[in-house]
């Protein structure tokens, strides 16, 4: 029974089909008129986001709602954080206020399993942690595509998955590297080699997934092309000369995707730099799956939540 | 040509067999349509999963009879159980579909057998929070009494007289079975 959602890396193709699932059935709820269902009425779920954000925040927020939980949002900024107050202590406050879930995403690596660590009865959610995991998205994905490829009677299995642009900073992306090994999906990880370094395949340990500086050669007979955003937070670190050169040699334009990868279609995890990791023509454009991406994602939050709350009052009669 | 048909365990004790069933939603259809000859609102709502075969059936003899179309849906009420936090086994989630405008229907509900009622209780609380129903009627193909709640069929198969302890199954021919009802004692779970 799995207490925590810290990340994909160790989640077997029967969790996330388990995940996506009863994503499904969330779908629906939120496609009525009264979008809410009793099931987590209530459940307390506290959000601490350490770092900025408001897509992830406001969807985690409509999903715990939409159960009927009652939910709390904490940021950094607002935060006893500001006062110096470490990650530890933080975690230990809101336990002492008893909630059924913690939603954290935090600028350090490891910060939801550190949390989880020191919890002993809330189900904590990473919403992502530094450079590391960023499970819930990498579930959107997986059910986006789903979606996409249940229209050509077709799964999500045996598929060849590019991803494009920044990924040694996105969690974003090795989240969906481990998914899409768990199902048996080959990988390519495209960019320059200041942001996808040669030898970065290794951290797979896994023979389908493999490293391409041309974008031509990169994108070639892909289902599914995964746009990475470019940071600019980053640009004062050099790791391209400029986002024009950047863009120039690495943008996903339609002119590539129709020569090279003709029938693919095409994520992006968001917010979109137009013009810079991607063009205006394909996020537009009949291959873009981005907004059904968004969609998703309270559908796959409340599947989450809805998994892993319930485990807390059985794990309190019935724990060993 | 059929597939190899399902045997059921030999103690389970059967309180109704093929012919039964099809005489009772035969029987049941009738006084659905007896009630209120009006049928422009009617529609047949099965709820997952022991309601959703029986709803079909009803819903075609329907059909047969007065020659019109209505609609047919299928409710999970899974989100909606009133133990679903302390069940220890996690409940699939299979889904909840109702193609047609819930306000002003006149909506049979059906289910295979009706106990205790909380199953019936979470129904009426999915299906308002669709809309606004003009009525809301119940269809089982077996009472068993030991009602926790005050909730009664208004049209019923057969009524089983039997202890708490003990278990009612329906299989159906859709499910690869014969049809028929059992009575199951406790030890032979």
């Amino acid at each position: 029974m799995v207490d925590h959602l810290l990340g994909i890396h160790g989640l077997s193709k029967s969790d996330l089909y388990r995940y996506l699932d009863a994503a499904h059935s969330f779908v629906e709820v939120s496609e009525r008129d009264i979008k809410k269902v009793p099931t987590l009425r209530g459940k307390t779920i506290i959000h601490v986001f350490f770092e900025p954000s408001t897509r992830t925040l406001a969807s985690f927020d409509i999903a715990g709602k939409r159960l009927s939980a009652d939910t709390i949002n904490i940021s950094a900024g607002s935060s006893s954080v500001k006062k110096g107050e470490t990650l530890l202590d933080t975690v230990r406050t809101l336990e002492s206020m008893n909630p059924d879930v913690l939603v954290i995403r935090h600028s350090e690596s490891g910060a939801a399993q550190f949390a989880a660590k020191h919890l002993s009865r809330a189900a904590v959610v990473n919403a992502g942690d530094g450079a590391h995991e960023h499970p819930t998205q990498a579930l959107l994905d997986l059910l986006t595509l789903r979606q996409h490829f249940a229209k050509q009677k077709r799964g999500i299995e045996g598929l060849k998955i590019g991803f494009v642009g920044d990924v040694v900073h996105s969690r974003v992306a090795r989240s969906n590297v481990w998914a899409h090994l768990a199902l048996g999906n080959q990988v390519r990880l495209i960019g320059p080699s200041t942001l996808v370094p040669n030898d970065f395949a290794r951290v797979f340990k896994s023979d389908s997934v493999s490293v391409e500086h041309d974008l031509a050669r990169g994108l070639e007979d892909l289902d599914v092309v995964v746009c990475l955003r470019m940071q600019l937070e980053r640009q004062d670190q050099n790791f391209v000369p400029n986002l024009d050169e950047y863009s120039k040699e690495y943008c996903v334009s339609e002119r590539l995707l129709k020569r090279y990868a003709p029938n693919s279609v095409v994520l992006h995890p968001g917010p979109m730099n137009r013009g810079t990791e991607i063009s205006g023509e394909v996020a537009d454009g009949p291959r873009s799956l981005i907004r059904r991406q968004v969609n998703n994602g309270v559908a796959v939050r409340m599947a989450v939540l809805y998994l892993l709350a319930r485990t807390t009052e059985s794990r309190e009669e019935f724990s060993v | 040509m059929s597939a190899k048909v399902k045997p059921v365990p030999r103690e389970w004790q059967q309180v109704m067999d093929e012919d039964t069933i099809s005489r009772a939603i035969s029987r049941m259809s009738f006084e659905i349509v007896e009630k209120d000859r009006d049928l422009s609102n009617l529609a047949v709502v099965g709820i997952r999963t022991g309601g959703e075969y029986l709803g079909k059936r009803l819903h075609q003899e329907i059909q047969r009879i007065e020659g019109v179309e209505i609609p047919y849906g299928v409710i999970d009420i899974t989100l909606y159980r009133d133990d679903l936090l302390s069940a220890q086994s996690q409940p699939t989630l299979r889904g909840t579909d109702l193609p047609f405008r819930i306000a002003g229907s006149r909506i049979v509900l059906v289910d295979d057998v009706l106990f205790t009622g909380r199953t019936i209780r979470s129904a009426l609380d999915a299906i308002i929070d669709f809309g606004r129903p003009k009525t809301v009627e119940l269809a089982v193909l077996v009472d068993r009494g030991h009602r926790e709640l005050p909730i009664q069929a208004d049209y019923v198969g057969k009524r089983v007289a039997c202890d708490r302890s003990q278990l009612v199954r329906v299989r159906l021919s859709e499910m690869g079975y014969k049809d028929g009802a059992y009575l199951i004692n406790r030890e032979e779970r």
